[in-house]
């Protein structure tokens, strides 16, 4: 599996990375730079060679009013070199204007409000309705300083945790990978901010059946 | 600044301190701002024209560095938890020295959602300009938004949302006063991170409000307009 920089994920805008077919696959994933791994991890399992992946930074997930522009770029630019291009974003707080984009070029993206939906199901998150809860993914907890500390300023004044998440009672870090490391790393998030911890394997979620249609559309 | 320590308040005159308050207000100093409120106290001053002069002075120029990205959330906050502190002193005082009523407002966060803090912000801001805030908190059903409305009979609803899969409730509530006639009883004024005045217009709000310097004066103008329609 090819590996990936945490900060270039975060940060960068990744250039297509080729499946193994041919050098060059049928389909382009333009995925947030937050799933990258999870996407190369399902590439590689089911031996989706057609698939090239070029990532958005995922510090977009902080600024989704950007996130609808980043996308059009995107497929305006890798539009001529391929003939179907997926997006892997759900919504992602743009508010449906990501899915507006989509429409207007035929392309597909996932369904459901965002990642920590459709990891753990899209039905089952909403039927859970747990208001109260803040998520993490394995990439999130992996840069939870870059995405939670630092942009909060709780690295400067830590005390301003109970004015950000004083409502909230739980941490649940959503796992994709079983990963001890990244549990501690999760756990250490969740009493940094003061929030009961709970972890929930759930793989890839609906991310995995999303791309799995893909193939099957793709041939 | 690096001579911070060495000033002492109550060594200033009230120009002086007025401005050290600004000062303060934009670094968050709350244990300062709260002195430097008493000092005044102490001075003769109305506590009103400390609410008005000092803390929503200070708290404007904070407001406008946000705006035009020069300060954000982090010292945005803080600045908040200071000037709660000078109001803290203030707001008992305020009731009994009969400070200039503009109106009231019933305000609080969409159901599903539990983010307060530019509900929060708006509240002491609408408090600082002389509204009578009510603060129903976060995750409101329709229900205890028309329960609000029926028990302290406001001119304004304000209502908050920080998410795109929460905001749409605010329609849910809009459309269900004017299926009970209630719409036009109040004004509506809706804000949040991901809202928009397109937005705003879209569910049938009065207005969409930016930010909380935004609110203020939007409630001030839409009071004032009732008020004239009422004496018309």
């Amino acid at each position: 599996m090819t590996r990936l920089d945490d900060s270039t994920l975060t940060s960068e805008t990744l250039a297509p990375l080729p499946g193994s077919s041919s050098g060059r696959g049928r389909v382009l994933i333009i995925a947030c730079g937050a799933l990258a791994r999870e996407i190369l991890a399902l590439r590689d399992i089911n031996g989706w060679s057609h698939m090239d992946l070029t990532c958005l930074p995922a510090i977009l997930h902080n600024h989704p009013e950007k996130i609808a522009a980043a996308a059009q770029e995107a497929i305006d630019k890798h539009r001529g070199d391929y003939g179907q291009i997926f997006m892997a974003y759900a919504d992602c707080g743009t508010g449906g204007a990501l899915q507006a984009v989509c429409d207007a070029e035929g392309v597909e993206m996932i369904a459901g409000p965002h990642c920590y939906s459709f990891f753990s199901g899209n039905a089952a998150f909403e039927a859970a309705g747990e208001v109260t809860s803040f998520f993490l993914t394995d990439f999130l907890a992996r840069q939870f300083d870059t995405f939670v500390v630092k942009p909060l300023g709780l690295d400067r004044h830590p005390e301003l945790a109970e004015m950000y998440f004083g409502n909230y009672e739980k941490l649940i870090y959503l796992a994709q990978t079983d990963d001890p490391a990244l549990t501690a790393k999760a756990e250490a998030a969740a009493e940094a901010l003061g929030l009961a911890f709970e972890r929930r394997m759930t793989g890839y979620g609906d991310l995995a059946a999303a791309l799995e249609t893909l193939n099957s559309t793709a041939g | 600044m690096s001579d911070e320590d060495d000033i002492i308040l109550s060594d200033l005159d009230d120009e002086e301190l007025v401005q050290q308050m600004f000062d303060d207000l934009y670094d968050g100093l709350k244990e300062e701002i709260e002195e430097a409120v008493n000092i005044l106290l102490e001075r003769g001053w109305q506590p009103y024209d400390i609410l008005t002069k000092a803390l929503v002075g200070g708290m404007t120029i904070v407001g406008h560095d946000f705006r035009d990205g020069i300060l954000f959330v982090p010292e945005v906050l803080l600045a908040a938890n200071a000037m709660k502190g000078g109001m803290s002193i203030l707001k008992p005082l305020l009731a009994e020295t009969g400070a200039p009523r503009m109106g009231s407002m019933v305000i609080g966060t969409v159901k599903g959602d539990i983010h307060d803090i530019g509900k929060n912000l708006v509240s002491m801001m609408m408090e600082g300009a002389g509204f009578e805030v009510v603060d129903i908190g976060i995750n409101n059903a329709v229900e205890a938004y028309l329960e609000a409305l029926d028990e302290h009979k406001p001119d304004i609803l304000g209502m908050s949302a920080l998410l795109t899969t929460t905001m749409p409730y605010m329609k849910v509530v809009i459309d269900t006063m004017v299926e009970q006639g209630l719409r036009d009883d109040y004004i509506v004024l809706v804000g949040g991170a991901p809202l928009n005045e397109e937005f705003g217009k879209a569910i049938g709000a009065d207005g969409y409000c930016r930010d909380a310097a935004v609110a203020v004066e939007m409630a001030k103008e839409y009071v004032a307009r009732k008020h004239n329609q009422m004496s018309a």
